[in-house]
């Protein structure tokens, strides 16, 4: 196992287990608010400090791992169930117009910028939880089309396949019972990236006022609210975006390791 | 590569009308219609029947779609019911700080991700290669818009090198790129991360390659192989994620805007939404959205150019 494989799963289970934990129990409720003991340091009793409310930085960070989390993962499980049939069906169609029409759709939504499509859904539709998931999670439909299809080509020449269609197979059996098993380590790979791009893009949209709304904690949000107090209170900054970095730069790591993990024949040394 | 050409350009075109399809239909999909939507649940009936009619909604719904993309066509974005002046004025006004922003991130990005990648190719599997190769995964990890925070903590409160934020405009072009330099620092460090780490395989894919063997069979040494041979072959697949970053680093641009407050299309688009100007918002998106399609159909174009395979293949 490589370093990067351990330490990029220990700080992906971290995160994951601490938004998990959140269910049971956090130090402290976020929505008190208790403003004499606003911007403190961390201490003992606020690990991570507190922010302008007095709310505990630490039990938001698990709040938000939770919202960031359940985002992440939601958009990226719209790109797996969409994506993958659409890339399943390409692939045993290949050369069809069907084929054409799904990949020429899919190179249509690559060239849109996903950032102001997400802004102009939430701008119409309004900010929510939901929202982000579902401007983040159109944006995956693609990468897991093409990556599946891609992947399901090379695999319809195999001889394996070949009996498979002797057997009197359907082109839908063999891409399910065939096909869709030999691609799944890849689909794990790209979804871990993409989780990890998920969490940095629902981010992005909480910080502009256009993901989760108040009371529900989110990293984004709580870097918004100390942009103005980042002079005279820096950890209320820096710790939620520590938390992103961490939580993106371990799925990315884990994405990486379990790579070169799958296929030892790209062991480490290209991207 | 006419033909090549022809065809990109028939994709461009469908591409442009289905991205303006689906831009109008979102704004048509609106609860209500769109002028109750911008005004508000309180807006008095005369109100409201003039904005209808202003934004040409007592028309059918092909007759505006057509209304819409004739005036876009001929630069004509409609009137902003808020600032109550042509969009394309308001475009006008703030693309000069958006446009250059990328631009300058865009120039950062290259000039840090070129040399990182070409060192980390040349030293691969060394220290230096290790150390690249793990600042370019913070890079990618680091969300811009807290980066961008950061540095204002560090270069404009403590060291005030810079101002927090703000743009001076462009009556002095030192002042104007010194207040552009922090965002577009921020902006451009995560696509340098990208850049890096293509640059980096991409070289490593040509010092593979027959040709690079040959060279240093004739006598070449491996730094000389390097910069006369792989590194300008490399530049191809390169070339074409530089394109695609400048889309994305105009699109990015609107959030570093707000945190610097520059006045761009970001802010623009911000303050439409909350004033829940349609008009503004369906124009710039409208007009990001062109802007990177062309983009990356003039990248398709030049890569062609370059790389004769791709004709063939296309």
């Amino acid at each position: 196992m490589k370093p990067g494989l351990i330490i990029g799963s220990f700080l992906s289970i971290i995160f994951i287990g601490l938004a998990f934990f959140s269910f049971i129990w956090i130090p402290y409720d976020i929505e008190a608010l208790e403003i004499s003991n606003k911007l403190k340091k961390p201490n003992f009793n606020h690990w991570l400090g507190t922010d302008h409310f007095g709310r505990d930085i630490f039990s938001m960070i698990m709040m938000g791992a939770r919202t960031s989390i359940a985002v992440a993962l939601l958009a990226v499980g719209i790109g797996v169930v969409i994506g993958v049939p659409l890339g399943l069906f390409s692939a045993a169609r290949r050369g069809s117009f069907i084929d054409e029409v799904i990949m020429r759709g899919n190179d249509l939504i690559f060239a849109f910028p996903s950032l102001v499509i997400a802004i102009l859904i939430t701008a119409v539709f309004g900010p929510s939880a939901v929202n982000a998931i579902v401007a983040i999670g159109i944006f995956n439909i693609p990468v897991f089309a093409r990556l599946t299809r891609a992947a399901a080509l090379p695999l319809w020449e195999r001889d394996f396949i070949l009996s498979a269609r002797v057997c009197g197979k359907s082109e839908a059996r063999i891409s399910i019972e065939h096909i869709l098993p030999n691609i799944t380590n890849l689909m794990i790979v790209q979804g871990t990236i993409q989780f990890s791009l998920g969490i940095l893009a629902e981010a992005s949209l909480s910080y502009i006022g256009l993901g989760a709304q108040p009371p529900t904690a989110s990293w984004g949000r709580m870097l918004a609210d100390a942009q103005t107090l980042v002079s005279i209170a820096p950890h209320v900054a820096l710790v939620p975006g520590l938390a992103i970095l961490l939580m993106v730069l371990g799925l990315n790591l884990m994405g990486d390791g379990l790579r070169d993990l799958f296929d030892p024949r790209i062991k480490g040394d290209r991207t | 590569m006419i033909r090549y050409t022809l065809g990109r350009l028939l994709s461009l075109i469908i591409s442009l009308v289905i991205a303006s399809l689906v831009i109008f239909s979102v704004i048509e999909v609106i609860p209500g219609d769109p002028a109750s939507f911008m005004l508000g649940i309180n807006a008095r009936e005369d109100t409201l029947a003039a904005l209808r009619s202003e934004m040409g909604l007592d028309q059918p719904l092909v007759v505006r779609y057509f209304d819409w993309v004739i005036g876009l066509l001929q630069g004509d974005f409609g009137n902003s019911w808020t600032y109550k002046t042509p969009v394309s004025e308001l475009i006008s006004d703030r693309i000069w700080v958006s446009l250059p922003l990328a631009i300058y991130a865009l120039i950062l990005s290259t000039l840090i991700a070129f040399p990182a990648g070409i060192l980390a190719a040349s030293r691969r599997g060394g220290a230096s290669d290790v150390t690249i190769m793990g600042a370019t995964q913070m890079g990618v990890a680091i969300p811009n818009f807290w980066f961008a925070m950061i540095m204002v903590l560090i270069f404009a409160i403590h060291l005030r090198w810079f101002s927090a934020g703000g743009f001076p405009g462009w009556s002095n072009p030192l002042q104007g790129i010194k207040s552009l330099t922090l965002p577009a620092i921020s902006l451009a460090l995560p696509q340098a991360a990208i850049l890096a780490r293509i640059m980096r395989s991409s070289l490593l894919d040509m010092l593979s390659e027959d040709f690079i063997r040959t060279a240093r069979a004739k006598g070449l040494t491996r730094g000389q192989a390097l910069w006369r041979h792989a590194v300008r072959n490399a530049l191809i697949p390169v070339l074409t994620i530089i394109g695609l970053q400048f889309s994305f680093l105009l699109a990015g641009g609107i959030i570093i805007e707000q945190i610097f407050f520059l006045p761009g299309l970001g802010r623009l688009i911000f303050q439409a939404i909350s004033a829940r100007d349609l008009i503004v918002v369906e124009s710039v998106v409208m007009l990001l959205v062109f802007t990177v399609i062309i983009v990356n159909f003039a990248v398709d174009i030049a890569y062609a150019a370059v790389d004769p395979r791709l004709r063939i293949k296309a």
